[in-house]
């Protein structure tokens, strides 16, 4: 046996209440495409970090090319051949590629320099690449090939990414795909992390499961089924929804010619966005991140007001209501953002119960809010979604992401929607709570209420939706019934071929 | 190596203890700074912080401090609505001298006139011209995304050469042989806000108050103060709850700019007596040490305004009879900001020694 | 009154002058406000500077001295303000704010012995060959060494943000700093050293004003020059170049007023002696900023 490239052994990390990695071993080949799998909060990050120079082990030793590996900081990493891609968090809006790839490297060549050799690696691994535009205008897509180009031009020995599909469509992925194995082949090692079972198996020579900051198995992925993986990573038999078939029922919520200026300078205007939305349906609707999702969630909750009769509610004009009129008549939202959109992480639960919920559960006399009352539903909430916390005094940021979501989602639902908009529902949550509120959105619509559903994760929209629908650049593709679409069809859809697939099939 | 952790929600023993702990370090401080000015430190923080109420001329002292507190309390109170929601109106200094000029043009208008309607109409013309001198800064902020800070702060020089200019010219007392200066409006029944000039009461006391009460009730109880404390804490959130926040600017713009004019006219037809050049004394700048002080809390307000005015007056008899330095109260004052601040910190965060990541 | 009473060649010529202790404070916290800090304190640390300036000139008796040592001053108590905000996570706003009045009273006390003292003389250079150009001589080239060193600090400050390594870096922890600190850089010290860069400026240029443009000390001095010089950052939409344009319309409105008051206007003096502050509400309200750095005004506290 060759020596490993990078070698961990018995790496611990405790954060106060939480031990984030405990005894953590295994080995990365040299060219090999290591994969680390884990849920939300498995040690994953702090992992990786770790390894990157970002956080010190509390114990625990790496060898890197058999040598103590002991980087201070990611500068060090970086020096001895350990590059990161991140999932957040790495890019400079403001500035242009070529700055941006400056800024990663250890002894940048002046930017005229970095602009050739952008252009020779974007060439030789096909990511496609001007070094002159300001990043905050570039796709997600685009933007994650800066963070590979930034990588690789300084030749690493070991590639860490961090969940990189996450934010491309099945095409990208692709491309992705075929840029990781050259270099794979070329001999750098790649630590791949993902909670995505079908990618890890299309891609990954090696896995190393992680569940709660320890490691809980290790296997070959070509040869294990997905299955056994997700039970490995999750502990447990999952819960899958249950679907119960419903009627088609009548239109609640039209859009049409939905068109709008983009709110700020990096976002994404609509444009021509036309459906109508049934009772008891969950409309799924995919896309790439930065394709209009929040701005969509804006037009519906209200946030962002709209010309006449491009939304409709029942046959009523309601583009220029506010957000407290709309829950007024029935129409609520969750937005995806939990943290300081769908909630205030400084304010107890009881305060960001009174948040939405004000005008359906009458909270407030003449404007003096009954805060007994709101803590009774808050209370309520808490119960019926199983929302871990002492109790709803706390604030909400003293929950976990899965909890808070729970409670976000849940203070929506028992307002009794007539339509419900939710962006990113199981974003960042782990498995169980996501499956909690995937069967509690199935429930709602079962009950009849129109359920919008905007995710990135295609997995989940197959598992609720009746009808599919993607966004790409702020239009909305026909809809489409949701059982027996391939990954093909919704690739093309995503990719923004829409216009192509209505003219052959019948939505 | 100490290290700082954030706790899961504020603690609340230490947003009570912080300002307090803050005091203290003032305290400390101040004693050094005073030994360095060459005054015995104890003695100075005693003729400071306790001759005003405990020595045995506080008879006289004690409805000082409803004076010098009362405008502090108003102002900061008004200003608390702003800090919450994250609305910076910095210039109450301007708002308050606007409102006492125009209040003042009022009650001389009608001298010598004597009316019990007279008095009401300056209140309500204080009031009006602190708002519209607060409006300024929020109208150009919703029209135009203007800093407000900066231009409240702009018009704070701005009123000052206003102010100079009715004390030389239209408001000139016409019988006060040249010299700069309106009427005295203290001395006119109809237009003084005097109710017990011994006992240091006047309708400004009255109406710092009523305003501490009516702040309390709106920010716990009322929809309009949990959306102010939520656009403060959360913008976004606060859109999503449906709250507007160029109205929510212009509300909070007109709330303190109002009780800031009202605080200038109370002081201008009590207190100061008159127009004149530098009536005004800083209290609109002072009232942001009050407003941080008291925690943007309104009994937190009315506690620290009392404290302030303490060092106010405590100051004055140190300047007096220690021959303290008047730049040092300042210094003080600004000290004990400060202080808050730093001790701050420990509401959100927890100090923890030990090993961990590099800051 | 009488307008030929103003001379343009030395009304342009004051303007330099007049702009000088603007652009010297502006130029400081437009590099701290690149690096994403709010220090609203700009007036504080130059009316420290100003005072710390003048007690240094007159007992050295050399006003290169007392500009040293306003800018040692304001770069100490911009450290106060950087302690605060960086270390112990406090509001910038507020304490910027803070820092305003505790310098206001700060140089109060220290200055209250040198009330009604001359400051040391310190003369124009008269630059030889191009000081001598019929009018761009007297308007450009006959000014006092620090004009010349505020338009240098301006240039350099560009050159710095554009083309040096450093710059890049303290631009990305002003824009975005989570990135920043994922890629390795010290936010906190970048930031502090920043700090400390604006404190020294702001101090430099409240010298300018007790030891060149007044010449003597006297409490609160400045009038909100320190709060001029941060809407002028706005105005320059945080670009180095732009703010010379604003630091110079903001000196010529202040130029002009003082002129025509000496004209003997028919205005009454104290509506002249506003138009500087509404000439700078003005240009804020009609000059739309560009897009501020990204992080500006937020804490940072390195997470897990």
């Amino acid at each position: 046996m060759t020596q490993p490239l990078l070698a961990l052994s018995g790496l611990t990390k405790a954060y106060p209440g939480v031990v984030a990695n405990k005894d953590v071993s295994f080995n990365i080949m040299p060219g090999e495409v290591h994969a680390l799998l884990g849920e939300n909060g498995a040690g994953k990050s702090t992992l990786v970090k770790t390894i990157y120079g970002l956080v010190k082990p509390d114990s625990g030793t790496m060898m890197l090319n058999g040598a103590p590996f002991t980087p201070a900081e990611p500068r060090a990493a970086r020096a001895s051949g350990v590059a990161m891609v991140f999932q957040h968090f790495s890019l400079f809006d403001a500035m242009n590629v070529a700055e941006n790839i400056a800024l990663g490297m250890e002894n940048p060549p002046p930017q005229r320099e970095i602009a050739a050799q952008v252009r020779a690696v974007s060439d030789q691994y096909g990511l496609p690449l001007d070094p002159s535009r300001i990043v905050g205008e570039l796709s997600a897509g685009e933007r994650q090939r800066v963070e590979i180009i930034r990588c690789l031009l300084q030749d690493p020995k070991l590639l860490i990414m961090d969940e990189p599909t996450s934010v491309l469509t099945p095409q990208e992925v692709d491309i992705l795909f075929k840029t990781l194995r050259k270099l794979s082949a070329e001999g750098t090692a790649i630590l791949y992390i993902s909670h995505k079972l079908e990618e890890i198996r299309a891609l990954c020579e090696n896995a190393t499961v992680l569940r709660l900051g320890q490691v809980v198995g290790d296997c070959d992925p070509r040869t294990t089924s997905a299955r056994d993986m997700a039970e490995l990573m999750v502990g447990t038999a999952l819960h899958v929804p249950e679907r119960a078939a419903r009627p088609a029922g009548d239109t609640v919520l039209s859009l049409k010619n939905l068109s709008a200026k983009a709110p700020h300078q990096f976002g994404t205007a609509l444009r021509d966005i036309t459906i109508d939305v049934q009772k008891g349906e969950v409309l799924g609707i995919g896309g790439v991140a930065g394709n209009g999702q929040d701005e969509l969630v804006a037009a519906l909750s209200g946030e962002m007001r709209t010309a006449a009769g491009m939304i409709t509610y029942l046959g009523e004009n309601i583009g220029h209501l506010g957000p407290n009129p709309r829950r007024k008549i029935g129409l609520l939202t969750a937005p995806e953002e939990r943290m300081g959109h769908a909630a205030a992480p400084d304010m107890s639960l009881v305060e960001n119960a009174v948040l939405t919920a004000t005008t359906r559960k009458e909270l407030s006399n003449n404007g003096f809010l009954n805060w007994r009352k709101a803590r009774t539903f808050a209370e309520d909430v808490i119960t019926a979604f199983d929302v871990r916390t002492p109790g709803p005094n706390n604030a909400a940021r003293s929950l976990s992401g899965g909890n808070l979501q729970k409670f976000v989602i849940g203070r929506e639902i028992m307002q009794d929607p007539d339509v419900l908009v939710v962006n990113q529902p199981t974003w960042g949550v782990d498995a169980s709570a996501a499956a909690a509120i995937r069967q509690a959105l199935l429930d709602l619509a079962a009950k009849g209420t129109a359920v919008i559903c905007i995710s990135q994760d295609l997995d989940e929209l197959m598992e609720i939706s009746d009808r599919f629908a993607a966004l790409n650049e702020g239009r909305l593709s026909a809809p489409r019934p949701a059982q027996g679409l391939t990954v093909e069809e919704i690739g093309l859809m995503l990719g923004g071929a829409h216009d192509m697939e209505v003219a052959h099939v019948d939505a | 190596m100490l290290m700082l952790e954030k706790r899961p929600q504020p603690s609340k023993a230490w947003t009570l203890a912080a300002p307090l702990l803050a005091v203290v370090l003032t305290m400390i401080c101040g004693g050094l700074l005073f030994a360095a000015l060459g005054k015995a430190p104890v003695e100075t923080i005693r003729t400071i912080f306790f001759d005003p109420l405990f020595s045995e001329f506080a008879w006289f002292y004690r409805p000082q401090l409803l004076i010098k507190g009362a405008p502090l309390a108003l102002i900061a109170i008004g200003l608390s609505f702003g800090f919450r929601a994250g609305i910076w109106n910095i210039g109450a200094e301007g708002q308050y001298i606007v409102g006492a000029i125009c209040g003042a043009a009022v009650g001389l208008a009608f001298y010598p006139t004597e009316s019990f309607l007279i008095f009401p109409l300056m209140v309500i013309a204080g009031i009006l011209g602190g708002v519209v001198w607060a409006m300024i800064p929020g109208i150009l902020k919703v029209k135009f995304g203007t800093n407000e800070i900066l231009v409240s702060l702009m018009l704070v020089y701005v009123a000052e050469q206003l102010l100079a200019s009715m004390a030389l010219g239209t408001l000139r007392n016409p019988e006060g042989m040249g010299f700069p200066g309106s009427r005295n409006l203290a001395k006119y029944d109809s237009a003084s806000s005097w109710i017990s000039e011994n006992a240091g009461m006047h309708w400004g006391v009255v109406a710092a108050f009523i305003a501490v009460i009516f702040a309390y009730v709106i920010l716990s109880r009322h929809q309009f103060g949990f959306n102010v404390r939520l656009a403060g804490q959360s913008p976004r959130a606060a859109r999503f709850a449906g709250v507007n926040p160029k109205l929510l600017v212009l509300v909070c713009m007109g709330i303190s700019g109002g009780l800031a004019g009202a605080a200038g006219l109370f002081e201008v037809a009590g207190p100061a007596g008159q127009i004149s050049i530098d009536f005004n004394v800083g209290y609109g700048f002072t009232a942001i040490i009050v407003a941080f002080l008291g925690r943007l809390h309104p009994i937190g307000i009315l506690l620290a305004a009392g404290l302030m005015a303490l060092t106010y007056i405590g100051g004055e008899i140190a300047q007096s009879n220690l021959g303290l330095p008047g730049a040092a109260i300042q210094l003080m004052q600004g000290m004990l900001l400060f202080f808050l601040l730093m001790v701050d910190v420990l509401t959100n965060y927890r100090l923890r020694f030990g090993k961990g990541a590099t800051v | 009154m009488d307008l030929s009473a103003i001379n343009p060649i030395l009304l342009l010529a004051s303007l330099m002058v007049a702009a000088t202790p603007i652009i010297l404070a502006a130029v400081g916290e437009l590099v701290v406000e690149r690096a994403g800090v709010l220090n609203l304190g700009v007036e504080g640390m130059m009316i420290t500077g100003a005072v710390c300036g003048f007690i240094v000139a007159v007992n050295t008796g050399s006003p290169l001295l007392g500009f040293i040592g306003a800018a040692i001053g304001g770069a100490v108590l911009s450290m106060l303000f950087g302690f605060l905000t960086q270390f112990l996570l406090s509001n910038q706003v507020a304490t910027g704010l803070a820092l305003t009045l505790f310098g206001l009273g700060l140089s109060a006390l220290m200055g209250q012995s040198y009330i009604g003292i001359k400051a040391p003389e310190f003369p124009d250079w008269h630059i030889p060959v191009l000081g001598d150009i019929p009018v761009i001589g007297p308007i450009v080239f006959q000014h006092d060494p620090m004009v010349y060193v505020g338009l240098a600090i301006v240039v350099a400050v560009w050159a710095f943000l554009k083309f040096s390594r450093a710059g890049l870096i303290l631009r990305a922890v002003g824009e975005n700093h989570e990135a920043a600190h994922a890629l390795g850089y010290h936010v906190i010290r970048v930031r502090m050293l920043a700090i400390m860069f604006g404190g020294a400026c702001a101090g430099l240029g409240g010298a300018y004003l007790s030891l060149v443009r007044v010449p003597q000390w006297t409490e609160g001095m400045t009038a909100g020059a320190g709060w001029i010089a941060l809407a002028i950052v706005v105005f320059a939409s945080w670009k180095p170049m732009r703010l010379l344009l604003g630091a110079y319309l903001f000196g010529g409105v202040t130029v002009l007023q003082l002129n025509l008051q000496a004209a003997g206007m028919a205005i009454p003096v104290e509506y002249l002696s506003m138009s500087p502050y509404l000439a700078t509400i003005a240009v804020l309200v009609i000059m739309r900023a560009g897009r501020a750095p990204g992080s500006l005004g937020q804490s940072f506290h390195a997470s897990r």
